[in-house]
C-alpha cells in the first residue's frame, strides 16, 4: 500500500526530468531492492491512477527487482541471498553477512523524439 | 530519446531521514522504530517500559496511527511526553512527519525516544526515519511462520520483541514455536536479539531493559 507514496514520489521526479528535457516521456525503469516490498501491479495502479491529466500520463513502468546480496564469513564469497533458502552457494556455509538492499531507483526516462 | 537519470525515489524521505539522524547523534539520543503488526501489544510494552526504567531513563514517545490518539492518551498517563502521528490513511509513518514530532517533543530533557510505528509488518520497514535502531514485535497469536513470510523487518531489526508470552504458558490453544521464530529469524539476522516477554505479567522485561540501558549508556559515553 505504501506504493502509492512510492508512485507520488516517482512521478514527480519524472515531470522534473521531462521539464528539463523538454519532452514527452514515454516510459520509465525503475529498480528496487529486495526488502523494498514493492509489488509490480500495485506501483503501477497507483501510477497510472496520479498521472493522470499529467505530462506523465500513459507512461510505461519497467520495474527491475535486484536480489539482495550476502558475504559468506566463512569463504568471504558475495553472492544473492535466498531469502526462503539463505545459505553460500560457495560453501554453503549459513554464517553470512546481510548487505545492505538496493535503494529505489528511477534509472532511465525514455522520452518521445520529434 | 533515452536518459539515464539515476536517482532515488525516495530522495524527500531520505534527506529527512537524514536530518534526524543529524539531529538524533548530535544530541546522543537513542530512538527506536517499533514495527509489528496491529495488536502485538506495542503501546503495552511501551507503558510497563517507560513505568518500570522511570528512574533510570528519560522516555518520550511518537505514536502513529491511522486515526486517533488513544495511543497518545495511554502513553501520556505515564506522565511521558508524547506526540500523535494521525497519517489519516497512510499504511506507515515517513521521515518528515517525525522531522516535525521532535521538533515538538523536548528531548534536551529525554534519553530515549520511541517511535511507535503504524501497525503493519510490511510498509513501515521501508522507510527509514533516522532511528538508532528498528524493534520488531510478533506476539505469539500472529504464528510462527511470520519471520519467514514477511523477511524485511525481522532482517533488519535490532530486537526482536516476542509479546504475549503468557498466553503459552497458560495453556492457550496457540501453536507457537518459539525456536522456529528464532531459527527463522537468525537465518537473516545472525547479531539480533531475541526477548520472549509477557508485556501484561512483566516476564521477560530483564533482558530487554538491560539491553535498553547499555544501548543508552553507549550512546551518552560516547
Amino acid at each position: 500500500m505504501h506504493e502509492t507514496m512510492v508512485a507520488q514520489n516517482l512521478l514527480a521526479t519524472i515531470s522534473d526530468e521531462a521539464v528539463k528535457q523538454n519532452a514527452k516521456p514515454l516510459s520509465a525503469k525503475i529498480s528496487c531492492g529486495t526488502l523494498n516490498a514493492i509489488n509490480d501491479d500495485a506501483l503501477c495502479f497507483a501510477f497510472e491512477a496520479i498521472a493522470k491529466g499529467t505530462n506523465c500520463e500513459g507512461i510505461k513502468l519497467e520495474i527491475e527487482h535486484k536480489p539482495i546480496q550476502g558475504q559468506c564469513k566463512n569463504c568471504n564469497e558475495r553472492f544473492d541471498v535466498v531469502i526462503s533458502h539463505p545459505y553460500c552457494p560457495e560453501c554453503n556455509s549459513e554464517n553470512f553477512d546481510l548487505l545492505p538492499d538496493a535503494p529505489l531507483m528511477l534509472e532511465e526516462i525514455e522520452f518521445e523524439t520529434e | 530519446m533515452k536518459v539515464n537519470v539515476g536517482k532515488k525515489i525516495l530522495k524527500a524521505n531520505e534527506e529527512y531521514a537524514l536530518e534526524n539522524r543529524h539531529l538524533l547523534t548530535e544530541q546522543k539520543k537513542l530512538c527506536l522504530n517499533m514495527i509489528s503488526s496491529p495488536g502485538s501489544g506495542k503501546t503495552t510494552i511501551l507503558i510497563r517500559t517507560i513505568n518500570e526504567l522511570k528512574d533510570k531513563i528519560k522516555i518520550g514517545v511518537i505514536e502513529g496511527d491511522v486515526q486517533t490518539d488513544l495511543d497518545a492518551e495511554r502513553i501520556r498517563a505515564t506522565q511521558a511526553p508524547v506526540i500523535q502521528i494521525e497519517t489519516k490513511g497512510a499504511c506507515h509513518l515517513n521521515a518528515a512527519q517525525v522531522n516535525r514530532a521532535l521538533s515538538n517533543l523536548p528531548i534536551n530533557n529525554l534519553d530515549l525516544i520511541f517511535i511507535e510505528n503504524v501497525g503493519n509488518l510490511v510498509c513501515p520497514s521501508a522507510f527509514e526515519l533516522g532511528e538508532s535502531g528498528k524493534i520488531a514485535v510478533l506476539s505469539v497469536v500472529e504464528g510462527d511462520d511470520k519471520p519467514a513470510k514477511y523477511p524485511a523487518i525481522f532482517a533488519r531489526a535490532k530486537v526482536l520483541l516476542i509479546n504475549k508470552l503468557d498466553l503459552l504458558e497458560a495453556g492457550a490453544q496457540v501453536d507457537f514455536d518459539i525456536e522456529r521464530v528464532k531459527a527463522d529469524t537468525r537465518k537473516l539476522n545472525k547479531g539480533i536479539k531475541i526477548f520472549a516477554i509477557s508485556a501484561k505479567t512483566g516476564a521477560g522485561f530483564a533482558g530487554w531493559y538491560d539491553w535498553l540501558e547499555k544501548e543508552v549508556k553507549n550512546l551518552r559515553g560516547r
